[in-house]
């Protein structure tokens, strides 16, 4: 099964070769790197740019404008935040402009913790995402959604921000891409870019073939009914094995929902397992102060209170600085598989 | 009264048909901002930004726009003082007025941006937006698809003095050199020596902005924005360079800013800055090609357009309630929530 960035980058090929991609473009994005991810390597339109995220941000813009199709990479969004006011515009500027234009713009940028990288490739940034009106963000936790949400951002003609959790980036997939050979070690031969030279090196695509997540369509990949747990990217597999450890233990069973969108979210998945347990637990790793989580758990207590058997809990990363270098700062800093299952557990048995 | 074929100025010469017409399209752009200006007062609109005192520069700049939708034609990354170059776009004065008098049926906004915020696909503006010189880091990207279309479509951006301090001033000149991947950016400077308040020799001290350029081997000019005629043989030489060579240049024109920055500011005429039209109709009198009454009769109809316009305007409907989330989205045949367009929060 292909990794979650081998799944990106076959959808990039997909997207390049049958959904009219004109550029992918950022920093060691093109030859002979290919994204120090491995992102883009062997993509047709792949291109280095300058080292200049807003320079990034708004030349894809300005081909987005004057028709064509691009997919920018920010390298680690802990380096995007220069770029947020180029952000705004491109949310905003449909609105502002009375519909003139359509800005068909996908962003892609690795996000959150878990790689061990310290203070400036650490940051989330979903919530500060969810601020920009007019962006439809994603954020896939396995290799299938990443090909099936990449398609999507593709072809929907507004910006979307794919957020690429980092720590599952060399994840495999438990499920096939249609089209991916089955042999993971044959797909690396043929896709993965050779380490040393490779100026002739050539990527031998799969025969690959459409599959869309559609944009605002949660994954509900457990269900169960002593809670709701509701997560995306590196915290979902988390409450996942959360969720199979206390059903093996103690025979609680869990809805686990996969976000996948940020925004828009699929408010009615979550609305209707939260109707069904009575109890909701929100995981994130982006800082609590002020964070979207909390924006979910504010719809949850408006519209659901009275349907709640005990108080709807929020688990996000702590409100510091940064994450440190060393593993007791990360351990402690962003939601780790025990603080989920000790929170699950808690929640499912608190007396009504 | 003799008249003349030609109007010199300096070396630089333009044809009297020429003169006479920036004269007109000049004329009229100030008629319209000056009635906005009064529109801002009145509460027949709300606030007022422009460009009385670049109408020379502006005219000339609109009339060398190679006008139309895709990257056959020019793009324009204009800021919010380039009135005149829409109107010597021969787009009508009314389209600006629905802006400033907030009507739904301004086509640059529906009433949402401030005036002089244009946005229109089928001429290749794309919005202006208030962040000053995000314009210059989004101008590569129209360029690049220019370039790569073929054809002599050039990207025009446009930007202030003071806002060229904004690193995205130097985004502009660096991803339009990129070796091998010259893009055809005309990047203009207007020149008022101001920001806000800030005088710009409190703050750089380059001798002109656009020597900046010559690091990345961008040609450039300096223009008196004050003199069409100049400007208009600038201008010239500068889209020349860009269609054929399909490299960057670069213009800085010397503009005046005739009603201060804003209306925040009271807007009020300045006396102490020259005034391109007044100067280029002491020119066109003394060559014998603009009577007094001429002169007279251009002010009075472009006020009665502009009056006009205003009660056009005045007539139309304002947004109504059920407009706020209009636009937000393209249709979009891969979102489940909002297929169409944005409907507030998901439900
Ligand atoms: C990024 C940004 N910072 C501040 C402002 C507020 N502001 C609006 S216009 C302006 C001065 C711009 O001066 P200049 O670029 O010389 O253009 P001018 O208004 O003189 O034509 C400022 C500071 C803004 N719009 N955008």
């Amino acid at each position: 099964m292909a990794t979650l960035v081998q799944a990106v980058r076959m959808a990039l090929h997909y997207g390049e070769t049958y959904l009219g991609v004109t550029d992918i473009l950022g920093e060691d994005v093109g030859p002979p790197l290919g994204g120090v991810f491995t992102a883009t390597q062997g993509l047709a339109t792949a291109w280095n740019t300058p080292l200049d995220e807003r320079g990034i941000i708004g030349a894809a813009m300005g081909i987005a404008y004057a028709g064509g199709r691009p997919v920018a990479e920010i390298q680690f969004c802990d380096y995007g935040f220069n770029t947020i006011d180029l952000l705004k515009i491109a949310g905003n500027q449909r609105w502002a402009g009375a519909g003139n234009y359509e800005l068909p713009l996908v962003v892609m940028t690795p996000s959150g913790s878990g790689i061990r990288g310290s203070l400036y490739h650490s940051h989330s940034f979903e919530s500060w995402a969810s601020r920009l009106a007019g962006w439809k963000i994603v954020m896939p936790s396995n290799a299938l959604d990443a090909y099936g949400l990449m398609l999507s951002a593709i072809l929907d003609p507004n910006p979307v921000l794919v957020l690429l959790p980092k720590a599952l980036l060399r994840v495999h997939g438990e499920q096939l891409i249609p089209g991916e050979p089955a042999d993971q070690e044959y797909l690396k031969q043929l896709i993965d870019a050779p380490l040393g030279d490779r100026s002739n090196w050539q990527p031998r695509w799969p025969d690959l073939d459409e599959y869309l997540v559609p944009i605002g369509q949660a994954n509900r990949v457990r269900e169960g009914t002593a809670a709701t747990v509701v997560s995306y990217g590196r915290t979902l597999p988390l409450c996942v094995q959360a969720a199979d450890a206390l059903a093996a233990a103690h025979g609680l069973t869990f809805d686990v929902i996969d976000l996948r969108s940020i925004f828009p979210y699929d408010w009615s998945a979550l609305s209707q397992s939260v109707l069904k347990t009575g109890r909701v637990l929100l995981v994130n790793e982006d800082t609590e102060v002020t964070n979207f989580g909390e924006h979910l758990l504010r719809r949850v207590i408006d519209e659901h209170f009275y349907e709640l058997e005990v108080r709807p809990r929020v688990l996000q990363g702590r409100h510091l600085p940064g994450i440190g270098l060393h593993q007791t700062y990360e351990r402690n800093s962003v939601p780790q598989l025990a603080h989920i299952q000790a929170t699950l557990q808690a929640l499912a048995t608190e007396e009504a | 009264m003799t008249t003349v074929a030609e109007v010199h100025s300096g070396k630089e010469a333009l044809s009297a048909e020429q003169c006479l017409a920036i004269h007109r399209v000049m004329v009229r752009a100030r008629a319209m901002e000056e009635r906005m200006i009064q529109m801002s007062k009145s509460g027949e609109g709300y606030f007022w930004i422009g460009g009385p005192g670049e109408e020379a520069f502006n005219t000339c700049l609109g009339l060398h726009i190679k006008k139309g939708c895709g990257p056959d034609y020019d793009f324009l990354h204009l800021h919010y003082r380039n009135a005149a170059t829409l109107l010597a776009m021969q787009l009508p004065m009314l389209d600006a007025v629905r802006q400033a008098a907030l009507r739904v049926t301004d086509p640059h906004s529906m009433g949402r941006n401030f005036v002089g915020h244009y946005a229109l696909r089928q001429y290749n503006i794309v919005p202006v937006s208030s962040p000053v010189e995000t314009q210059y880091a989004i101008a590569p990207g129209t360029a690049i698809v220019q370039k790569r279309h073929g054809g002599d479509g050039v990207t025009v951006v446009v930007g202030g003095d003071a806002g060229s301090s904004e690193g995205d001033f130097a985004t502009c000149m660096i991803w339009s050199t990129r070796p091998g991947q010259e893009l055809p950016v005309l990047m203009i400077v207007m020149n008022n020596q101001w920001g806000i308040s800030t005088p710009m020799r409190s703050q750089h001290s380059e001798r002109h902005i656009v020597d900046r350029g010559e690091a990345f081997g961008i040609p450039a000019e300096t223009v008196d924005g004050n003199d069409p005629i100049a400007s208009w043989h600038a201008l010239r030489r500068a889209f020349q360079w860009c269609r054929r060579k399909r490299h960057p240049f670069m213009l800085e024109a010397s503009v005046s800013r005739l009603h201060g920055h804003s209306s925040s500011s009271g807007a009020v005429r300045v006396r102490d800055e020259p005034d391109c039209i007044a100067l280029f109709e002491g020119k066109l009198q003394s060559a014998g090609l603009l009577a007094q009454d001429a002169i007279d009769d251009a002010w009075e109809g472009a006020r009665e357009e502009a009056a006009a316009a205003v009660e056009q305007a005045l007539r139309e409907p304002e947004p109504a309630a059920g407009d706020v989330y209009r636009h937000t989205y393209a249709p979009s045949g891969v979102d489940a929530v909002y297929p169409d367009d944005y409907t507030g929060l998901p439900e």
